[in-house]
This record gives C-alpha cells, sequence and structure tokens, in this order.
C-alpha cells in the first residue's frame, strides 16, 4: 500500500473514533452518578478521541510524505486538518476542565467540518508557484489552530445557550438558537445530498449564455432546480431546470445552496417531528447537569488562548508570507479583510468582557458570533467572494 | 486638587473608589454587592475631570464603549468592501466605472459610486483607524497610571468590607497556626509572593500579567505609526521592471546604482509524464500542462562603478548572479526585487529575404532587430535596404494613417526601401504580419517573410520598504503583550483574621476556575473553609 491510500484509510478511522467517541460522551453525561467528575463513560470517551486524533495526525504525515508538501494546500486539506485541530482543542481543554459535555458537541462539529470537507476533490494537487515555500505550513496550520480554539469557545457557548435559554414558550432566543441548529443540521445536508447525487453518478451539461454574451459549458452534478442564463441542456441526464437565473449569478453555486438547504429543511423537521419539540428543548435536559459559569469560563478561556494563536497565524505570519510572495504584506484582498475582522470581532468580545461585563448569554452569543465569522471565511470567501486565496 | 484620606491613613487621589491601600469603598455604601475590581477602583481621570475642551475628547476617547464602537463600525466597513472586487482587483483593461455597473448591475454602479471600490483608501476610513489610534493610547494612559499606583500602593491588611465583598471569599472560626504556616508554605511553593503584616497575609503572583493589555496596546501603536511611515518620502519604494532576455536594465528607484541583467525566463507547468503517480488526478482535473510548477527569472546583479555620464554607457560591476522565484525574491542593500509577471514569446528579431519577383530568386536576407533597428541593411552587390518608418505595435489610427499603439513589438510593421540596381531610387514596400503592400505602383522586388525570433519578458516589481522594521518591532510587541495578558493570569489572596475569625478572601482578572481550583487545593488537608464563589448560584 502506498502512503497515499494508509492516509485516506487513516483519515476515515478517525472519523469512526470520532464517531464512536461521541456516543461514549453521550453515555458519560447521562451517567447520573456525576456531571464533571471521571466516569468510565468519559475516560473511553477520550481515550477513543486521542486515538482517532492519532489516527488523523497519521492521515496528515503520511499524506504529507506522499505529496512532498503540507497536506493544507486546498479546501480538502486546510478544513481537515481545521477538523483534526479543534479536536486537539478539544482534548486540551478537556484535560484542563474535564467536561464531557464539551465532547457530546465539539466531536460533532468536528465531524461536520470533516465530512463537509470531503464532499471537495480530494485528491493530493501540486502546488502553484505561491505556494511553494515553508510559509504555507508555518502561515496555514497556525491559522487554523488559532481558529480551532476559538471554535471550542463557539461549542461552550452553544451548551451555554442550550441550557439556559428559556424553551417553554415561543420566543426570539429561542428561534436564534434553533436556526444555530439548523445551520449545522444544514451541514449534514449538503453532505448527504452530495453523496446521494455522486453515487447515482449523476451528471448533466448546460450551454448558457455569460454576462459578456459568451456561450459557455457548466456540468452540473445535482438535480438543476434553478439553471444559469438562458441554459440549454446537451448532454447527460435530461432533467430540465425549473427556472433560468440571471447571468450575474452563479446559477450551479446557487443550486448546491438550494439542496443544501432543502435537505437540511428536510432533516430537521424529521428530527423535530420524532423529537415533538423543538431541538433545543429536546436537547435542554441533557445538559442541566453542567454549571453555566463553568461554560462561560470555558468559553472565555478558549478565546483567550486561541486569540493570541489566530493572530499570529492569521494576521503576523501571513503578513510575512504576503510580503514575500506577493510584494506587500497588506494587500486588502478578502481573505485578509475577513481574518482582520474575525481579529476586531473577537478584540472587541475580549473588551466586552472585561470593561463591559459581558458574562454568560451575552458571551456565548458572542461566541456563537466569531464562529459565523470563522466560517464565513472559511467558506463563503472562498467559494463566494474569491480573491487570491480560491485555490481550492 | 482635593485628596481624600481614608480611615486606615492613606490619601488617595480625588476620584479614587476603592483606597489604593485597603481596598475600603470610598464611597461607602451599605451593601452586600461584590465590589467592583476592574482597575483596581482606582481614581482614573476621565472619570474624575470634565471641564476643558481636552477634558470632554479624553473622556470621549478614554471610554472602552467608544473604542469597542470604533472596532465594531471598522468591522462593519470592513466587510463591506469585500463585497465586490476593490478597484486594485477588477481586470486593468476596463476603467472602474464601467466595470461595477456591467458586471453586477445597478448594485454594482450604486457600490462604485458610494466610492466603496477604493474603500480602504477613503479619508473616512483612514480617520476610523485613526479614531482608533486615539483610542488606543488614551484608553491606555487613562487606566494605566492609576492601575499602576494602585497595585504599588496596596497594603497587606484589608478592611473587611472589601474582603467580604470579593467573589471568592469564605470564613474560618477554627483554625491553628499550623494550618496558616501549611498555606503560607503552599502558596511559596506555588510560587506566590507573600507579604505578611501582623499576623495577616497577602500573597500575589502573576501581577506582570496585568501590563499586558498596555503591552500589547503600544505593540499595535507602534504598527499603525509604521503603518503611517510609508507616505514619509524616501521610506517607501514600489517601482516596476520589465526585462527582456539579453537586456541589461537599470534598476529603476536604485538612483542609477544598480543594474539587472536578465538572462532567461522560464516557465514550467506540471506534465503529467514527468509528475509522480500521485499527482496524476489532480492534473486530469486541471488539465495536463495547465497549472504553473514555475516562474524563474535568470539574472545579475552589477553596480554601476564611477559618475553617471549621461550617454556613455556606465561601466558596472558584477555583484552576484541569481534567480528570481515567485517566494524567493533577490535581495540586495534593503532592495528586493520580486518576480510578479511575465511575457511569453515577445517577437524580438524579424528576419527577410529580397525577392527578385521575376526570376522568383533572393538575392540578399536581413535580420532587424525589433528593440534596436538599423536605418539601412547593406546586402552588397548593389543592394540595399533601407528602414524608411517602424512601427512596433502596428494599427491605423483615427486619419486612416499607420501607427503605433505602444513601443512593444506586439504587430510590428515596416516601410522599407528596396536599392537594386535596377531601381537605384528604391522601390518602397509596406511589410505587417500577413500584410505586405506595394503603395506606389507594382514593384520588381519584395520583401520575403524568412523568420522570426522571440523572447521571453520576466516583470518584476522591485521594493524597497523601511517601514517594515517598524511594523515588526510593532508586531513583536503586540503579541508579547498579548500573551502576557493572555497566558498569565494575576491571583492574590488575602489572609486576614478578622474578630476571632479568619477571613480568606482571592481575586483574579481571569481565570477563576483555575485560581479556584489551586487555592481550595491548598485548603484541603486544613481546617479553613474552602472558599466560595459569591457569584455561583447553582451549586450549593
Amino acid at each position: 500500500m502506498d502512503y497515499a491510500s494508509i492516509s485516506s484509510n487513516l483519515l476515515y478511522v478517525a472519523f469512526i473514533a470520532y464517531l464512536v467517541a461521541t456516543f461514549f460522551f453521550g453515555g458519560a453525561i447521562r451517567d447520573k452518578r456525576a456531571a464533571q467528575k471521571k466516569t468510565k463513560w468519559a475516560t473511553f470517551g477520550i481515550a477513543v478521541t486521542i486515538i482517532g486524533f492519532i489516527a488523523q495526525i497519521g492521515y496528515f504525515i503520511t499524506r504529507w510524505i506522499a505529496s512532498g508538501h503540507a497536506p493544507v494546500s486546498n479546501l480538502f486539506e486546510f478544513t481537515t486538518f481545521f477538523g483534526m485541530m479543534l479536536v486537539g482543542a478539544f482534548i486540551v481543554i478537556y484535560f484542563i476542565y474535564r467536561l464531557s459535555m464539551l465532547g457530546l458537541f465539539a466531536l460533532p462539529v468536528a465531524l461536520l467540518i470533516i465530512a463537509y470537507a470531503s464532499m471537495f476533490p480530494t485528491e493530493i494537487t501540486p502546488l502553484v508557484p505561491a505556494l511553494q515555500t515553508n510559509w504555507l505550513h508555518i502561515h496555514v496550520t497556525t491559522a487554523a489552530t488559532g481558529e480551532a480554539v476559538l471554535s471550542i469557545s463557539f461549542v461552550a457557548g452553544l451548551i451555554y445557550l442550550i441550557k439556559t435559554i428559556d424553551q417553554s414558550k415561543r420566543n426570539k432566543k429561542a428561534f436564534w438558537l434553533e436556526f444555530i441548529l439548523y445551520t449545522l443540521i444544514s451541514t449534514l445536508g449538503f453532505v448527504a445530498v452530495t453523496l446521494t447525487f455522486n453515487a447515482a453518478h449523476y451528471e448533466s451539461s448546460f450551454n448558457w449564455v455569460n454576462k459578456s454574451g459568451e456561450q459557455e459549458q457548466v456540468v452540473y452534478h445535482m438535480v438543476p432546480l434553478v439553471g444559469p442564463h438562458q441554459s440549454e441542456w446537451t448532454d447527460g441526464n435530461d432533467i430540465q431546470p425549473l427556472i433560468d437565473m440571471p447571468a450575474i449569478i452563479n446559477a450551479k453555486k446557487l443550486n448546491t445552496v438550494i439542496w443544501s438547504l432543502g435537505g437540511g429543511f428536510v432533516l430537521y423537521w424529521l428530527i423535530r417531528l420524532i423529537l415533538r419539540k423543538r431541538i433545543g428543548a429536546a436537547l435542554q435536559p441533557l445538559v442541566k447537569q453542567v454549571n453555566s459559569d463553568l461554560l462561560d469560563e470555558v468559553s472565555y478561556r478558549a478565546v483567550a488562548i486561541g486569540f493570541p494563536i489566530f493572530t499570529l497565524g492569521a494576521l503576523i505570519f501571513a503578513m510575512i508570507w504576503a510580503q514575500m510572495a506577493w510584494t506587500r504584506f497588506w494587500g486588502w484582498d478578502p481573505k485578509e479583510v475577513w481574518a482582520l475582522i474575525t481579529f476586531l470581532f473577537y478584540a472587541a468580545f475580549l473588551h466586552l468582557r472585561l470593561s463591559k461585563g459581558w458574562h454568560g448569554e451575552k458571551s456565548a452569543w458572542l461566541a456563537v458570533g466569531g464562529f459565523a465569522i470563522i466560517m464565513f471565511n472559511l467558506v463563503a470567501v472562498n467559494l463566494i467572494i474569491a480573491g487570491l486565496h480560491s485555490y481550492a | 486638587m482635593k485628596h481624600v484620606k481614608c480611615e486606615c491613613g492613606h490619601v488617595n487621589p480625588h476620584g479614587t473608589i476603592l483606597c489604593e491601600a485597603c481596598g475600603k469603598p470610598i464611597a461607602e455604601e451599605t451593601t452586600d454587592k461584590l465590589v467592583d475590581m476592574r482597575y483596581e477602583g482606582s481614581a482614573r481621570r476621565s472619570q474624575t475631570y470634565n471641564k476643558t475642551v481636552i477634558d470632554k475628547i479624553w473622556n470621549f476617547f478614554s471610554s472602552v464603549k467608544v473604542g469597542i464602537w470604533i472596532i465594531i463600525v471598522t468591522l462593519v466597513a470592513s466587510a463591506v468592501g469585500t463585497i465586490y472586487p476593490q478597484e486594485a482587483y477588477i481586470p486593468p483593461n476596463v476603467t472602474a466605472d464601467e466595470y461595477y455597473q456591467k458586471e453586477y448591475g445597478w448594485t454594482g454602479e450604486l457600490y462604485y459610486k458610494l466610492g466603496f471600490h477604493h474603500l480602504y483608501e477613503s479619508w473616512w476610513y483612514l480617520l476610523l483607524i485613526a479614531a482608533l489610534g486615539m483610542s488606543l493610547v488614551i484608553c491606555s494612559l487613562d487606566r494605566v497610571v492609576p492601575l499602576y499606583r494602585a497595585l504599588k500602593k496596596q497594603s497587606v491588611t484589608k478592611h473587611p468590607n472589601f474582603l467580604k465583598r470579593q467573589r471568592l471569599y469564605s470564613t474560618s472560626s477554627s483554625w491553628t497556626d499550623q494550618d496558616y504556616e501549611h498555606v503560607k508554605s503552599m502558596l511559596k511553593k506555588r510560587r506566590y509572593s507573600i507579604r505578611e503584616e501582623n499576623g495577616n497575609l497577602l500573597a500575589e503572583k502573576g501581577r506582570f500579567s496585568r501590563w499586558g493589555p498596555y503591552v500589547n496596546h503600544i505593540g499595535l501603536i507602534i504598527f499603525l505609526l509604521g503603518a503611517m511611515l510609508r507616505f514619509v518620502p524616501g521610506m517607501y519604494i514600489d517601482e516596476v521592471l520589465w526585462i527582456r532576455e539579453g537586456e541589461t536594465k537599470v534598476i529603476p528607484g536604485t538612483n542609477g546604482e544598480y543594474f539587472l541583467k536578465n538572462h532567461r525566463f522560464t516557465v514550467e507547468t506540471y506534465d503529467k509524464d514527468s509528475e509522480s503517480a500521485v499527482f496524476q488526478e489532480a492534473i486530469d482535473r486541471a488539465g495536463n500542462n495547465k497549472v504553473a510548477k514555475k516562474y524563474e527569472a535568470d539574472v545579475s546583479l552589477y553596480k554601476r562603478e564611477g559618475k553617471l555620464i549621461p550617454g556613455a554607457d556606465p561601466k558596472l560591476k558584477k555583484i552576484k548572479d541569481s534567480e528570481i522565484r515567485v517566494n524567493q525574491p533577490l535581495k540586495f542593500e534593503g532592495y528586493a526585487m520580486y518576480q510578479v509577471d511575465f511575457k511569453l514569446n515577445e517577437f524580438s528579431s524579424m528576419s527577410f529575404h529580397l525577392t527578385d519577383k521575376n526570376a522568383n530568386r533572393n538575392v540578399g536576407s536581413l535580420t532587424v532587430d525589433l528593440h534596436n533597428p538599423k536605418e539601412t541593411y547593406d546586402l552588397k552587390n548593389g543592394y540595399k535596404v533601407k528602414l524608411m518608418s517602424y512601427f512596433p505595435d502596428f494599427f491605423f489610427d483615427d486619419e486612416g494613417n499607420p501607427n503605433t499603439k505602444t513601443r512593444v513589438p506586439n504587430n510590428p510593421a515596416f516601410v522599407f526601401k528596396m536599392i537594386t540596381p535596377q531601381h537605384k531610387k528604391g522601390e518602397v514596400a509596406f511589410v505587417g504580419i500577413r500584410e505586405n503592400l506595394e503603395p506606389l505602383g507594382n514593384n520588381d522586388y519584395k520583401m520575403t517573410f524568412a523568420g522570426v525570433e522571440t523572447k521571453n519578458v520576466t516583470g518584476l516589481t522591485v521594493r524597497r520598504d523601511y517601514t517594515l522594521w517598524f511594523l515588526g518591532i510593532g508586531g513583536a510587541i503586540f503579541m508579547i503583550g498579548v500573551i502576557q495578558g493572555m497566558y498569565w493570569n494575576h491571583r492574590r489572596m488575602w489572609i486576614q483574621k478578622v474578630n476571632n475569625e479568619i477571613w480568606l478572601a482571592a481575586h483574579t482578572n481571569k481565570n477563576w476556575y483555575g485560581l479556584k481550583k489551586e487555592l481550595n487545593g491548598l485548603l484541603e488537608s486544613t481546617s479553613l473553609t474552602q472558599l466560595k464563589d459569591q457569584n455561583d448560584k447553582e451549586t450549593k
């Protein structure tokens, strides 16, 4: 077996380990004996998590050997690495606070991220000249690690919100909490829809007219709900789009988004019908044992640890590399700007906490907001805004 | 200015909230609420004076609330600038007013009209950054001096009211002296510095982490100043140098001191046959030889010797041979040259035969250097070709006359005068790519295209940026400050005898969980009561 295939097998192992560990942590919190002390379930949970983490480090190293460069050079590799560091950050925080509950939520988030990553081309890509430097792994890994630690803050904040938000009646907060959960489920929707169409080998080609009036070709791998501007079917599965989009809109991406949100919607309501209540309300009893102050502390601590790492990786190292590769340390490229926005957001978070006393629920909402910005920078800036960083 | 004397005897500056020495709340209110420990309850200028205009400006910028608003407005403004590409990133061959409208419709037009296409250079964005800088300086100064005073002047013995209103607090009515000594030695072991006074104790560690925020703010200020330095003449040079293979050119921005010769410029792409098996799939997806592997200019750097004499060729001394690649700029004397652009296969010379049309026989041939054409090409035996006009980048202008768009030989065209023994005065031919006109009637001779030579051109950026040092130092100080403030915390514990009881209180600026765990760990083997978090309403 060559390194490349060892590598992908190790990633499977890691994925399955995280899945198994999630169930162990689920068992740990059901264990009535103790909420925060060591139980067998929690010990198994963290052990399996560490096994998964080691397997994923194995994936990382073998893929590095196979390709000759750090596997953080395209969207799949970067996002997978981000998922790995999220697990790593969880392990560290777990050993500080011994909070099983965190595992029950952090691991599924990591699983979603890795699954999402795998929907993009996974083959090993050679490096374009701009990426051929050690700064590739220095900058990208540090930035991803910082973001991963900051994401732990989101996980703790989310648990805090699930625990404390009043679920007894309809209200704005309960709605937005459901919205967060729905967004997470939509990621699952995206994965499910993509896997389904891939399994069916769905493919259909269209000619369309772009905004300059020129004819172009596009290949859909999902049933076209929305087609490109003046689309004309040419090849493959013969299903016509319901409606054509104007030339300004990238119809193929919009189609994927609609499918993912739709898939998420179906999943969400399926779960909700089974539970017969809001998902937040169903999760609430599970988390009631955790101390809110501890959650708040974990959420804040993760920002305190993650913020310097993020600044170092995503701003300082980024500037050093940009100076070398692009001749200037700062060029207002969208990805750069969104790293700055993330920095400013967490700076505001820290100041609000230190000076205005935004603890507890307010702080938890901010942690969610910060994660939303990180995800926006990861997903939307790469796929929609596209600047110098859109290698994927 | 009025000073306030506390009952412990310490004289506090006007505006103090908690006595600098004993911590007694100065404006005494009888409440059980926890004391507000921010900045140790010291007298901040902004909270004390509000008379002159300077006071008012100071007070405005000293507010963290204002600072947070500036951060948030900057954040939102920055995000707006990423909705559509900035002007710097739009294609070079279109103007901004057409581009945004054409690409993005009316929203694009609005974006352009509002000036968001160069948002980050706009006066109001720069003003925001300036306000952020002001806020940083004033917020820090307003707090750091009184905080320093308060921490320096704190006494061991505290006012009971201060102790019982700390977040972590406990009272014990029975204890032994051994307990006290045990806790004291354990605190020492955990690297607390201990001060004692009348059987009361103050243990403290990590005070330096309190300065973290101010250190990182200094770093940020240096960074922002460094960014402004770019506007100081001489600090920043940014030039472009296009240089053809075989050419030697003066490097712009060096005052004619340095010269660069381009020996060769190469582009390599990923080829299926020569790359290892793991890349095959990726190359297939992108297309064979579609993904760039290397951009490299083989160059030599020269330094001019002696004085610059206009008209004469400068005397050059070679400094070094080097390759310039992406990510590997050529550095010398504070300058850096970067590989940023290129042009492949630019015409460099064209060859022609002079052909006798009637006999269909070539009577001689010549090569025109497209960058440095000669006036006359002597083909011997009475044959001669004169170059009457040369258009490197030929087109017909508005009046229908031949003209040239640029000095770059993208589409060379020539007007030749062919002098032959039969036509001593010469025949005129207009020759371009796929064009051969005889504007003055039928000729007996013609210029036949015989071949073309091409060369690659590399586009380099020349930079000298003396501000980088400043920025680097600012960044380093920022990182030190942020780590100092985030990865350490300032912990204090007070042990005090009050009315036959022993009172314990503790404070930290962050990580309460860690402090509580640490201190209660120490108390475990003693008869002293464990510290309780008075904020915690959940655990009993």
